[in-house]
C-alpha cells in the first residue's frame, strides 16, 4: 500500500492510501470527534460532528478520502463551536435523561457534550413525543434517545445480514423503525446482534442487565471520549 | 468587609441537590465561615430584605408558585446557578410534558390501578399551587449565568463552582466531576 502524508493542524501524518482522514488521523494519534462513524461499520456521514476543513472547505472527515498533501484543520474554536451547538441540537431534539439511563456512563453522545464542557444546552428543550418498544423478550428500543446516527441500520444490514431496523418519515418526524409493524419481538433481531453493541446512545439495550458497573468505575467516567486515540501512538505516527 | 450572601431556592425537584449541597460535609463549616446563608431551606428567612451574591436554584418551574420563587430570587441575586437536571432540563417531573396535563391528573388521581378516591374528585383547593401547563427548565423563565449538572451534582462540583465564585474565578468544573447523572 502506498504511503501518502498530510497536515492536520499544521502537523504531518503519514497515512496509508485507502484510509479515510479520520481513520488516519485515529492512527496518528488525533482525535476527531466523531458520533454516526464506528470502526466496524461503512462510513454514513450523517452527524457531521468529524466535519473539518480540508483545504479550506468544510468535509467529513469520516467519507474524506485521505491523500497527499491535504492541508486540514481540525482543532479550531470555530469547529469546536460548530461541534458544540451539533451536541447541543443533538441534546434537545430528543428527551435525554442521563439521570435514568442504563447506557450513562458509556454513552457518547454524552461523553462528547462532558468532553466539550457543556453544562447546559444553548437551545430551548423540545421535549418531542416519542415511544418505547419493549416487545421484545430481551430487548427494549426507547426512541427517546435515538439521535438517528444509522449505526443499527448499518450493522444489522451489513454485519448482522438481518435487515431489522430503517428509518421512516422526514425532518422531525424522522425516526427509527424495525422491519415489523407489531414491533421488535416481531422481528428476528437478537441480544447478540452487532446492531445492539454499536448503538452509541442508550436506544437499544438489552433486557436483564443494567447498572452492571458501578458509578466511578464506568468508561468515561474518568477518561474523556478520545484520549484512548490521543494516547495510542499509531503505527503511522505524526512527525 | 461583610461576608458575600448565598441563597438558595427548592423548586420543582427531590430535594437532592441540597442533600448534595450538604454532602460537602465537614467543609460546610468552612462555607458558612466565608458566606452568609442568607434565604434558603437551609435557614429561616421567609423574604429577601437584601440581595444575595449567588443564588442557587434545585428543581424546575413545574407550579406557579415556582415561577414567583424563580423571579423573586432573580430579582435579589447577582448571580443566579441553576443546579441539577431539574433546574436545566426539567428533568423526571419534565416525563410528563409530551402528554397533556388533564391526561396526567386523571392519570394520577382518577385512572391507575392502585388510586382509591371515592369522591372521584381532583384536588382542587385553593392553597394549592396551580400546575403549569408543563414543566419549564429555569433558563426559560429568567437569565441563569451558570449550570452545574448533574442528578445530583457531586458535592465536590458544587464545592468547586462555590469555590471559583467566591475568588471571582469561571465556574469550571473539571471532567471528573462534570456528570449528568
Ligand atoms: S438506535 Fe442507536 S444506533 Fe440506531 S440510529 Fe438510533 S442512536 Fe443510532
Amino acid at each position: 500500500m502506498k504511503e501518502i502524508s498530510f497536515i492536520i493542524d499544521g502537523q504531518k501524518v503519514r497515512a496509508q492510501e485507502g484510509q479515510t482522514v479520520l481513520n488516519a488521523a485515529d492512527d496518528a494519534g488525533i482525535f476527531i470527534p466523531r458520533l454516526c462513524n464506528h470502526p466496524d461499520l461503512e462510513p454514513f456521514g450523517a452527524c457531521r460532528m468529524c466535519t473539518v476543513l480540508i483545504n479550506g472547505k468544510p468535509q467529513t472527515a469520516c467519507t474524506h478520502p485521505a491523500s497527499d498533501g491535504l492541508e486540514i484543520q481540525n482543532d479550531t474554536p470555530q469547529l469546536f463551536n460548530i461541534r458544540k451547538s451539533i451536541l447541543d441540537m443533538l441534546f434537545i431534539e430528543g428527551n435525554h435523561y442521563c439521570m435514568f439511563c442504563e447506557k450513562s456512563g458509556f454513552c457518547e453522545l454524552q461523553a462528547l457534550a462532558y468532553r466539550f464542557g457543556i453544562t447546559r444546552p444553548k437551545f430551548p428543550y423540545q421535549y418531542p413525543r416519542r415511544t418505547m418498544d419493549a416487545t421484545h423478550p430481551d430487548i427494549f428500543i426507547d426512541h427517546d434517545r435515538c439521535i438517528l446516527c444509522a449505526r443499527c441500520v448499518r450493522a444489522s444490514r451489513d454485519v448482522d445480514h438481518k435487515h431489522v431496523f430503517g428509518f421512516v418519515g422526514r425532518g422531525t418526524a424522522k425516526k427509527l423503525a424495525v422491519s415489523s409493524a407489531k414491533g421488535a419481538r416481531d422481528t428476528n433481531v437478537s441480544p447478540d446482534d452487532k446492531a445492539l453493541s454499536v448503538c452509541p446512545v442508550g436506544t437499544l439495550m438489552r433486557k436483564h442487565v443494567g447498572y452492571s458497573v458501578p458509578i466511578g468505575k464506568r468508561l468515561f467516567d474518568l477518561m474523556p471520549i478520545g484520549s484512548d486515540i490521543e494516547e495510542h501512538v499509531g503505527k503511522q505516527g505524526k512527525e | 468587609m461583610a461576608k458575600p450572601k448565598l441563597s438558595t431556592v427548592f423548586l420543582g425537584g427531590c430535594f437532592g441537590c441540597h442533600m448534595s449541597l450538604l454532602d460537602i460535609d465537614e467543609r460546610i463549616i468552612e462555607l458558612v465561615d466565608i458566606v452568609e446563608i442568607y434565604k434558603s431551606p437551609l435557614v429561616d428567612r421567609k423574604v429577601f430584605e437584601e440581595r444575595s451574591d449567588i443564588g442557587l436554584i434545585e428543581g424546575g418551574c413545574v407550579t406557579e408558585e415556582n415561577v414567583e420563587v424563580l423571579l423573586a430570587l432573580r430579582d435579589h441575586c447577582d448571580f443566579l446557578i441553576s443546579v441539577g437536571e431539574c433546574a436545566i432540563m426539567g428533568d423526571i417531573p419534565s416525563l410528563r410534558n409530551t402528554i397533556p396535563l388533564r391526561e396526567c391528573i386523571e392519570e394520577a388521581y382518577l385512572n391507575t390501578v392502585s388510586t382509591w378516591n371515592p369522591t372521584h374528585n381532583i384536588p382542587n383547593d385553593p392553597e394549592l399551587p396551580l400546575l403549569l401547563n408543563r414543566v419549564h427548565p429555569c433558563h426559560d423563565i429568567v437569565k441563569i449565568d451558570a449550570a452545574i449538572p448533574g442528578c445530583p451534582p457531586r458535592s465536590d462540583a458544587l464545592w468547586e463552582a462555590l469555590q471559583a465564585l467566591l475568588h471571582n474565578k469561571p465556574v469550571q468544573l473539571p471532567y471528573e466531576i462534570l456528570k449528568y447523572d
